[in-house]
């Protein structure tokens, strides 16, 4: 059934990484990702690898969980690891046809791959341990020292917020006009393209009828409250960075000393 | 032939963490030419149990039987089967979609694939029956039409379907009096003159005790209590249970005879009620 979605892939819980300012996170998140592309030795990857293990078990969401969010790009990493293997020079240790698959050509392949797999794995981190809101407060308060050129962060940021509100709504009212309509005898699932896509119209029309309600509804309430935008609006919880925050900037900063000594050594 | 549930079991989102037990063994049978109500709080089950009669939701544990066809079979009968039972969900205006009135309650009996003629027909019927004039309303847009006109109209489109069994979910909620009244003047007219099994989900005890000649609580996904109106209204436990409160006039009509006045707490409608009340207060004049 349509309701049985869950949306975003936050997982509540106390961990350490749930605990953590959302901005440190993000700041932190961002660091890591040029890490990635800054340190290439075999070494620096080691300590990648052991590091986000670590956060992960550090994180308490299920590995299986985890294991999911890199699913859909089972078929990317497969090609990229492909495309590396047979197109890289060196020496060969296969050929099939006119492909030459080298050693050369593995390592790089799989170190690419495993790039991309630490770079999901961190940023789901984030969005595993971090709400929604929590995520768009975060987005805001970073996007403010933008706002001097012009960079409307707190609409945005509401913009955000209001969509992610709407979408568990929006879906519990299609799933109650699919079958409204499917008592009245209309039929989704059988007959040609055009005939299907048709058969979309009794639910689109009073979808958007609706949605348009609630906006219009939802600005009313809003005026009604007086809200005129961010101006000199206060927040109930404001974002405070604490104890764990210091501590996971210096564990990053441990971890960035480490990985620029490996890359002076040259492992 | 009634409608029969057999040990009804649903359960939302089955093996996730957000797995719930809507409906818990439920055993009911709709018999022909009644008019049940359903009552209970929200969450207690009674939307997700309507929904079952006529195939919506499939039952993870049990049978759902109409007219000895059980719901859940594949085929030509089972579809036969479920086509008997008309849905009108709650705020049925929500669904209306079509350009003119007349084209949006036309839509079911397209589906069923009836002749052009017969579909004119039905419509024509069923708007005359709803009290939509068919000559002023159907080139209307249905979003032109005030919320109580809006409601009549949907309410409409499933009458076309000419179901045998029909299901209404709290179909006066947030109409003005008048809108209610007549909506439920409707309900009864299709009751009595056109035969029809109706099965009415209310919380408004006042409305299920004009209407029904059957009551039915839900609790918690259980049915607490399943009893004819001059019982179900004097079970106070169940009431309480069930996040009810008993129709006014029963109420009204006990607090009287514990004061001293000769009622019978038993003439729960309106129309009873005030009668019986006069009559009482006239015999303790006269004496």
């Amino acid at each position: 059934m349509l309701t049985d979605i869950t949306i975003g892939q936050y997982f509540p819980g106390d961990s350490v990484l749930h605990r953590m300012d959302p901005r440190v996170k993000i700041v932190l998140l961002f660091f890591f990702i040029v890490g990635i592309f800054v340190f290439d030795t075999r070494g620096a990857y080691a300590v990648m690898s052991v590091f986000t293990l670590l956060l992960m078990l550090l994180s308490h969401v299920p590995l299986r969980m985890m294991a999911r969010s890199v699913k859909p790009l089972w078929w990317i990493l497969a090609f990229t690891f492909l495309v590396h293997l047979c197109s890289t020079p060196g020496e060969i240790f296969v050929r099939v046809w006119i492909f030459d698959f080298t050693y050369a050509g593995f390592w790089q392949g799989f170190f690419v791959c495993l790039r991309l797999v630490l770079l999901i794995l961190l940023s789901s981190l984030l969005t595993f341990t971090t709400s929604p809101l929590a995520l768009t407060d975060a987005l805001e308060s970073l996007l403010r020292p933008l706002k001097r050129f012009g960079v409307p962060a707190h609409e945005l940021a509401m913009m955000m917020t209001i969509a992610l509100r709407f979408v568990p709504t929006l879906i519990e009212e299609t799933d109650k006009i699919i079958k409204a309509q499917q008592s009245r005898g209309s039929d989704f699932s059988s007959g040609n393209l055009m005939k299907r896509v048709k058969s979309l119209i009794p639910i689109l029309v009073p979808l958007f009828i609706s949605a348009f309600r609630r906006a219009d509804e939802l600005a009313m309430a809003m005026e009604a409250r007086c809200y005129r935008g961010g101006v000199g609006r206060t927040q109930m919880k404001a974002l405070q960075i604490g104890a764990v925050d210091y501590l996971a900037l210096a564990v990053t900063l441990v971890f960035a000393a480490v990985l620029g000594a490996l890359k002076v050594v040259g492992i | 032939m009634p409608i029969e549930l057999k040990h009804v079991t649903y359960t939302y989102m089955p093996q996730t963490p957000f797995e719930r037990v809507a409906l818990q063994d439920v055993s009911l049978t709709i018999e022909e030419g009644s008019f049940t109500a359903i009552a209970g709080h929200t969450g207690s089950g009674k939307s997700t149990l309507v929904q079952h009669l006529n195939g919506i939701l499939q039952p993870t544990g049990g049978q759902v039987l109409v007219d000895g066809t059980d719901l859940a079979a594949r085929g030509k009968a089972a579809l036969t089967a479920r086509r008997k039972v008309g849905m009108v969900f709650q705020y049925p205006e929500h669904q209306l979609f079509e350009e003119t009135v007349a084209l949006d309650i036309a839509f079911g009996p397209k589906n069923m694939e009836l002749p052009a003629a017969e579909i004119e027909q039905r419509v024509r019927q069923a708007m005359e029956f709803v009290h939509l004039d068919y000559e002023t309303y159907k080139d209307r847009s249905p979003f032109q039409l005030s919320g109580g006109q809006m409601r009549r109209a949907a309410i409409a489109g499933v009458i076309a379907l000419k179901p045998k069994y029909l299901v209404l979910d709290e179909p006066t909620a947030g109409l003005d009096p008048r809108g209610r009244e007549d909506l439920l003047q409707r309900i009864v007219q299709l009751h009595k003159k056109e035969k029809i099994t109706i099965v009415f989900v209310s919380h408004n005890m006042d409305d299920i005790a004009r209407t029904a000649d059957r009551v039915v609580f839900m609790d918690q996904g259980k049915v607490l209590l399943d009893e004819a109106p001059a019982k179900a209204f004097f079970a106070e436990k169940e009431i309480a249970q069930a996040g009810l409160a008993a129709p006014q006039m029963v109420t009204l009509l006990t607090k009287l005879r514990e004061k001293g006045l000769a009622v019978d707490p038993a003439a729960f409608t309106m129309e009873d009620g005030v009668a019986h009340i006069m009559k009482a207060l006239r015999e303790a004049k006269s004496c």
